[in-house]
């Protein structure tokens, strides 16, 4: 691969692969069983990155496993109901007609492992998705490092990734037992709890204690915010997560224990979130669950929202919740589900809007420095009560 | 001259002025891929044009986009001619790999201090060798 063997497109790839290995001294190259590519926003990386994508596709590169994007920055089909000008949409599309021709999906989700790419216990994949990549080594029990864009895409090419990191066993074990003492209560709850984590401890492997039992849409919000204020790529829950059963008291034992109490999810709460009358309300960071829409509709049934209120999912989930009647209650309300983006990727600060209510400690870190918007952050049902107050 | 051992990130020869910053480079937003000058407002090199310099900082920092910013930068023909890191990590490896830019890391001594701004320096990255020629 790496002597061009299979055209220019698969050596670059391979070139990069292997420079990687080296710098993480890996031993050899394994197969994935898929890749995620990120870095598919024209919002975040501009020509530089549009003219990348482009010259490789050119090259006639193809993917060699299934591969899917992460969100764009605006709603493949939706854009000028978004209010996304003709210049960003015409580059954005650009950028996904290049992946396109690369055969990679444009599925354009944070979270594929709601659209059925559920790698199984032990699996390698290459994905991108910091979110993602925590719920695939830590809910489903595969293995991928934190890649970047072009390494993921690089994977996608060639079907490999280079042995290092979290496909080793010892890289996977705990190295902090997070004793929970809080209520965390909802998603927003674990959202923060898990950005509280991942602020205090930078990097490692936490291991929590006293979580009950979480359901689906709290331990993608517990990974998200980890991911988002720290470099976290796997955490365990007792007696909850596949590998956590098989820690043995040596794993456990030797790790530095830190209690979580209210006190440092208020702080944390407070650090991110502003007291103020917003006008734009959104859900769906990392994108919503087909329960999170069902749930979002019964509260809408039969009000009107008051203010713009979005809800981010990929067009897969947005397919089901049409055809089970959910997204009319929704529409209905004057509210609108729109695919294939979210709050952190797209350019909210050109569409008039003065600040964000949202229920994701991690759209709250990205979406001041990505939007320059101040963000509330309110749980699940209080948001949707903020847009039919 | 005084010579510096390290390690070879991405292969390639290069030789040039060198410019010299202290601190960590985010090339997304800290650098312009079209003139190859240094943005960052406050950044202690800020002004400063890279092109066909030899780069010497310690480690890149912010957006993983910071990558496709060294590709376009080499494709505006605006890149350094070689990047010396004291520890490299990804964004630099992946953006000099795609853009060909020579890189070398963990050299023997360190190099954003033995290494002057001015210096003209001469990077053997497939040997992982970098030499400072004499001030004269």
């Amino acid at each position: 691969m790496l002597r061009g063997d299979y055209g220019s497109a698969v050596a670059l790839a391979m070139k990069l692969l292997v420079t990687l290995g080296d710098v993480f001294e890996a031993k050899k190259m394994i197969k994935v069983g898929s890749a995620q590519v990120s870095g598919i926003s024209y919002q975040n990386i501009g020509d530089p990155g549009l003219r990348f994508i482009e010259d490789l596709s050119k090259m006639k590169a193809k993917a060699k496993v299934y591969s899917s994007l992460n969100p764009a920055g605006m709603d493949l089909k939706k854009w000028k109901e978004m209010g996304i000008n003709e210049v960003f949409a015409e580059k954005q599309l650009r950028i996904i007609n290049a992946f396109n021709r690369m055969r990679i999906e444009p599925t354009c989700t944070c979270t594929p492992y709601l659209i059925g790419n559920r790698p199984g216990i032990g699996e390698h994949v290459a994905w991108a998705e910091s979110s993602a990549v925590v719920f695939a080594n830590s809910v489903l029990g595969a293995r991928t490092n934190r890649e970047g864009g072009p390494s993921a895409l690089a994977s996608a090419l060639t079907g490999l990734t280079p042995f290092y990191g979290y496909h080793l066993d010892g890289e996977r074990k705990p190295t902090h037992i997070i004793r929970v003492e809080a209520d965390v209560g909802d998603e927003l709850g674990f959202s923060i709890l898990g950005y509280a984590v991942g602020r205090m401890l930078g990097q490692g492997v936490p291991f929590f204690e006293g979580l009950g039992t979480p359901d689906q849409e709290e331990l993608k919000a517990l990974g998200a915010g980890l991911a988002a204020s720290g470099s976290i790529a796997i955490y365990h829950i007792a007696n909850i997560t596949p590998e956590s059963r098989l820690m043995t008291h040596n794993d456990v034992g030797s790790c530095e224990k830190i209690t979580v109490e209210n006190r440092d999810l208020s702080e944390t709460l407070s650090r991110l979130s502003v007291e103020d009358d917003f006008n734009f309300v959104c859900i769906g960071c990392p994108h919503c669950s087909l329960s999170e829409i069902k749930r979002a509709a019964d509260m809408l049934s039969g009000k009107k929202v008051r203010k713009r209120f979005w809800i981010f999912t990929s067009k897969m989930i947005h397919k089901e919740a049409v055809k089970r009647g959910f997204s009319k209650a929704i529409e209905k309300a004057g509210a609108e589900i729109i695919d294939d983006t979210c709050m952190v990727v797209s350019p909210l600060n050109e569409l008039g809007i003065n600040g964000v209510v949202i229920n994701s400690c991690k759209a709250a870190h990205y979406v001041p420095s990505t939007c320059r918007l101040k963000v509330n952050l309110r749980n699940f049902e209080d948001c949707i009560n903020e847009a039919i107050k | 001259m005084i010579r510096l051992k390290g390690r070879g990130v991405v292969g390639g020869v290069a030789e040039g002025v060198a410019v010299v910053s202290k601190e960590p480079i985010s090339f997304f937003g800290g650098v312009n891929p079209k003139t190859g000058k240094i943005i960052e407002r406050g950044h202690a090199l800020e002004g400063v044009c890279v092109a066909g310099k030899v780069l010497i900082f310690p480690h890149g920092k912010g957006s993983t986009v910071g990558s496709y910013i060294l590709y376009a930068m080499a494709k505006n023909k605006v890149a350094p001619a070689a990047v010396i890191n004291v520890i490299t990590e990804p964004i630099i490896v992946v953006g000099c790999c795609l853009a060909d830019i020579p890189l070398v890391d963990k050299l023997d001594k360190n190099p954003v201090q033995s290494i002057k701004n001015g210096d003209t320096v001469r990077v053997l990255a497939y040997k992982g060798l970098v030499e400072v020629m004499d001030r004269c």
